[in-house]
């Protein structure tokens, strides 16, 4: 022990020119700890649920969930450390080349994707299938932010708030012909979030959402009774059963009843291993979209909490993170990843309690989903990454 | 704008924009937290609740029916069991074509088309969803072989056993047995019917409507853990209670009485019907009603094969004409004309009364049978020889007060008669009162008040009056017994399985007349002379029979129909204990008709045969 104590930088010149330790060598000294305790605590025990629910999914295979989840959890915590040491600055000059990626990629699922459920979403991959469109929400925030710095000399500023809009709207429009409406949305709102913190003033946002609120009518309401359905019947109603579920107890609204119970039941500690909701497949996509209620159903009041609060913590340390930025360009990266986490948490717990409609957003980092893990963990390394570059310019080194 | 390239933008404008976002973090979250709080803690149990009852699915398994015996213990309804072939639909192909395929498979063996097949699915899902639907009963072994051999191309399909109501002497005592049929939504909101649910089998008429509690026993319960879909889950039996057999039902009815009875009424060829009644405690022997049914045909699916005919209004082989027919009387209505008479001091036994065939009240006449004068005649033989210029005076000198209408009231008639089976007709006994509201009503013929000729009619079973063979029953059953109006009824006691009493039905006697003895013992005497003396109305019928009877013969005149047989007698002769009552429609007199059918049945009751008649009894 002594040997080491009188190692330390205090006690001793460095023998060689530089002497880094271990964790600055990963990046890992200005990495924001309570973030990474977050997600790691979130993925940890995305693993420990999907091992304990899903035992009789597939027959013959006790732990498939449970042996790919935690497959993806390794994969992403290591695409996270490695997002961390890489400058994110880098993507605001690939922004083009980024953006045309996006594009290409959830273009190309139309023509060489496969169909699950009537949408086509995935690459069908030796080991997984890849979901394009999930690590595309990184990408599209990392794109858009670096087009909102680039641009904001350009133009008026309503030309530029179309400008931004245009860029947003482009990849989503794409993801939803998939069809996948909660993904597009996600692409919406983080598409508002960039622009947002770059600046856009109030009043376009203002003219923005009552363009929405228009567009919500025109689609729920008005096309329909023109008789030009712009939404699938069962979007249509996925987003407005859990307005009146028991009208719709046998159809869309079955899942929401069944979630709902099934979370319900839990009570103060939960049903354990004599939860019946979630084991007995009365609440489907449980280890994806409805897994909030295997928790809640399993864990109770207590450990759907503490799940929430996890969600809080990663949140809070996202959007310190835009504060913290040592340039605009990671403000606005790390201000759309904190509003898009935000928003996915939001409609999918909201989803799962009977208070938000059926979008078929993951819960990041607690669904089922190697695409979904892997991009969640690979922004939440990009948010690690302004922090430290915040950390090392500010001591002014440069990072490698 | 304050984004600038490579610059911190740490103005007051983004520390606003983040604070914006972060606060409205903390609103959403807090809804979140909210809730959860609120499904978890405050409706918790509401919740819990719904998914227990959501994961079990319980399965009944159906209770057979109670046997129902005659006195003596001989089986009259029991089960038979029918192999029912059976589909959960639940455990169909999912695939269109391939359920599609195996239904119209399906359809081949039940002899039923696709639509059929499909239409016969949906109406059990209606009735209950998740429970297996019956396509066929009564499918052969050769069926239940097939389908277990071939069961890959059958899934879902089972062949079940199942309980079906079993009539071992086809049409006997029909009327009084009654049938039984599945629960309708109507009968499903009545307080008796609380515990039942659709698809259960309840009685619907006769002894299996009226003690159906008794006979319909407790359904067994499986209760399984399943999911979603339905499906069991391994090692998921909860509970299995067994069904509870519903108990026997012995019913006052003697087996060898009723077919005497019923054996006796068909052979007059013409619709009819007889009750025989103890006097003292309301027991039914033997009621019978022709023309008949097969209780048998009445359980689906058979029922719409037989509804034509059933349901032909004249026939009308559903009706139990002992209790649900309405008609005039004839001569047996003359004890309740002698008993109100006697007993409100018109007449005196002994009173002789000079009997010219005919007497004229105003410028009606009213004349006896055949116009025959009987010349000076005294109540007993009035009775013998049915005077009916005798009965004629007396209604005429009641027709102001309502004396015979008291008294026919009293006696039972045109008034409920209390018996235990559901089938219970109207009947009218006409009075002053009721002609004048019917002429009120304008529903009469001609506008007239109530005349002497109305209750001259009445005194000899003639005119509105409308009754029928157990009100009759009543009427003699008081005069037999000295006055006391007992409960008629067809249920005697409930049994187990193994024939230990569980319970005996107390009929009370409704109610006590007083008849003064004279004029019982007169009356009696008069009815006796009828049946076995010398020029007595039915001394052809019964003058050779060993036992001694009081009777009387009755020739209804029934407008739009020919002349009703009647015939009432008491049994044994002076002391009786039984009353029997016949009537055939259309029989012509009394003593053609329904005096033979009435011997028939005290042939069975006292297993004697009636020797040959040397004398000739006179027509009423």
């Amino acid at each position: 022990m002594n040997t080491y104590a009188t190692r330390t930088r205090n006690s001793r010149p460095e023998p060689f020119a530089v002497r880094v330790g271990i964790a600055e060598r990963l990046g890992l000294a200005h990495m924001d700890w309570p973030l990474t305790i977050a997600a790691v605590a979130l993925i940890a025990f995305s693993v420990f649920v999907l091992g304990e629910a899903t035992q009789n999914d597939i027959p013959g295979d006790p732990h498939y969930y449970l042996d790919r989840q935690a497959i993806y959890a390794g994969l992403g915590i290591v695409g996270m450390l490695l997002a961390t040491r890489i400058d994110y600055s880098r993507f605001r000059e690939l922004r083009v080349g980024i953006y045309t990626f996006l594009c290409a990629s959830v273009s190309l699922v139309f023509v060489f994707g496969f169909a699950a459920r009537g949408s086509r979403r995935a690459f069908e991959l030796p080991l997984f299938s890849f979901q394009p469109s999930e690590l595309g929400k990184l990408l599209l925030v990392l794109a858009l932010a670096g087009f909102v710095i680039d641009g904001a000399r350009r133009g008026s500023a309503v030309q530029r708030t179309v400008r931004y809009l245009c860029l947003g709207l482009a990849p989503a429009g794409l993801v939803f012909l998939q069809p996948d409406l909660g993904t597009s949305l996600v692409y919406v709102v983080a598409t508002l979030a960039v622009m947002y913190f770059g600046g856009v003033p109030w009043t376009h946002f203002a003219v923005i959402g009552g363009a929405l609120v228009a567009l919500v009518a025109i689609v729920l309401v008005v096309a329909p009774a023109a008789g030009v359905p712009l939404l699938k019947g069962y979007q249509k109603e996925r987003l407005t059963s859990f307005l009146s579920p028991h009208e719709h107890e046998g159809g869309a609204g079955y899942q929401q009843n069944q979630s709902k119970i099934a979370t319900g039941s839990g009570q103060f500690t939960g049903r354990g291993d004599k939860a019946t909701q979630t084991r007995l497949d009365f609440v489907p996509e449980r280890h994806t979209d409805f897994i909030f209620a295997v928790i809640g159903e399993r864990y109770g009041f207590m450990g759907a909490a503490f799940v929430l609060s996890l969600y809080a913590l990663l949140f809070w340390r996202a959007l310190r993170i835009t504060t913290l930025s040592k340039n605009a360009y990671g403000t606005l990266v790390a201000g759309g990843i904190a509003v898009a986490l935000l928003f996915q948490t939001f409609v999918n717990v909201g989803m799962n309690l009977g208070i938000m409609p059926i979008t078929g957003i993951p819960l990041p980092l607690m669904s089922y989903g190697g695409s979904s893990v892997l991009a969640t963990f690979l922004a939440i390394g990009v948010l690690q990454s302004i922090n430290v570059q915040a950390h090392l310019s500010q001591r002014g080194r440069f990072a490698w | 704008m304050f984004a600038r390239n490579d610059h911190m933008p740490k103005g007051s404008r983004l520390s606003l924009r983040v604070a914006v976002v972060g606060g409205v973090g903390m609103v959403l979250f807090a809804v979140l937290f909210f809730r959860l709080w609120n499904l978890q803690i405050i409706s918790g149990d509401k919740y819990l609740a719904e998914a227990k009852n959501n994961r079990t699915h319980e399965f009944k398994v159906i209770a057979p029916r109670g046997d129902i015996l005659d006195r003596n213990g001989e089986v009259l309804v029991d089960n038979r069991t029918s192999l029912a072939l059976q589909l959960n639909p639940q455990k169909l192909p999912g695939d269109a074509a391939e359920e599609r395929a195996e239904l119209t498979r399906l359809g081949g063996l039940a002899h039923m088309s696709l639509r059929q097949v499909r239409r016969t699915i949906e109406e059990g899902e209606e009735v209950a969803a998740g429970a297996p639907v019956t396509l066929r009963r009564d499918v052969g072994f050769d069926l239940v072989a097939y389908v277990e051999e071939n069961q890959d191309e059958f899934p879902g399909v089972a062949v079940q056993r199942v309980f079906v109501r079993h009539y071992p002497d086809g049409s006997r005592a029909a009327h009084i047995l009654g049938s039984v049929g599945e629960i309708d939504e109507e009968e499903l909101k009545e307080p008796q019917y609380k515990a039942l649910e659709p698809g259960d089998e309840i009685g619907q008429a006769g002894a299996e409507y009226t003690y159906d509690k008794f006979l319909r026993g407790d359904p067994g319960l499986t209760r399984i853990q399943v999911n979603a879909l339905g499906q069991p889950t391994p090692g998921g039996q909860l509970v299995s209670i067994p069904p509870t057999p519903g108990d026997s039902l012995k019913l006052t009815i003697d087996g060898d009485v009723q077919t005497a009875g019923e054996a006796g009424l068909a052979a007059r060829g013409l619709p009819g019907a007889f009750i025989t009644m103890n006097i003292d405690n309301g027991q039914i022997l033997a009621m019978g009603s022709n023309p008949t049914f097969d209780p048998s045909d009445l359980i689906e699916p058979s029922q719409a094969q037989v509804n034509e005919l059933y349901r032909d209004p004249v026939l009308a082989p559903l009706v139990n004409r002992a209790t649900e027919g309405a008609y005039p009387t004839g001569s047996t209505f003359k004890i309740i004309t002698a008993l109100a008479a006697l007993e409100n001091g018109v007449i005196t036994p002994d009173k002789v009364v000079q009997d010219n065939g005919r007497i004229k009240v105003g410028d009606q006449p009213f004349e006896n049978a055949g116009g025959v004068a009987h010349g000076p005649v005294e109540l007993r033989r009035a009775l013998q020889v049915s005077s009916d210029v005798y009965f004629y005076l007396l209604g005429l000198d009641m027709w102001e007060t309502n004396d015979l209408q008291e008294w026919a009231h009293k006696l039972g008639i045109g008034r409920p008669a209390g018996l235990d089976l559901p089938e219970e007709g109207e009947t009218l006994l006409p009075s002053k009162a009721w002609h004048e509201q019917f002429v009120k009503e304008g529903r009469a013929l001609e506008d007239r008040p109530w005349s002497a000729g109305d209750n001259i009619q009445l005194a000899t079973g003639q005119g509105d009056l409308q009754t029928n063979p157990l009100q009759m029953a009543l009427a003699y059953a008081a005069l037999g017994n000295g006055g006391t109006i007992p409960t008629p009824h067809v249920g005697l006691e409930v049994e187990d399985a193994a024939g230990r009493v569980l319970k005996e039905f107390e009929f009370k006697p409704q109610r006590h007349i007083h008849i003064d003895p004279g004029s019982r013992t007169a009356i009696l005497e008069g009815l006796h002379a009828a049946a076995q003396e010398g020029e007595g109305t039915a001394v052809s019928v019964f003058g050779g029979f060993p036992i001694d009877i009081a009777g009387k013969t009755g020739t209804a005149e029934r407008p739009g129909h020919g002349n009703q047989s009647w015939f009432a007698a008491l049994s044994p002769y002076p002391n009786p204990r039984i009353v029997t009552i016949a009537t055939v429609e259309e029989g012509g007199y009394g003593v053609e008709s329904a005096a033979p059918i009435v011997l028939d049945i005290l042939e069975a009751i006292y297993n004697k045969k009636a020797s040959a008649v040397s004398s000739g009894g006179g027509a009423e």
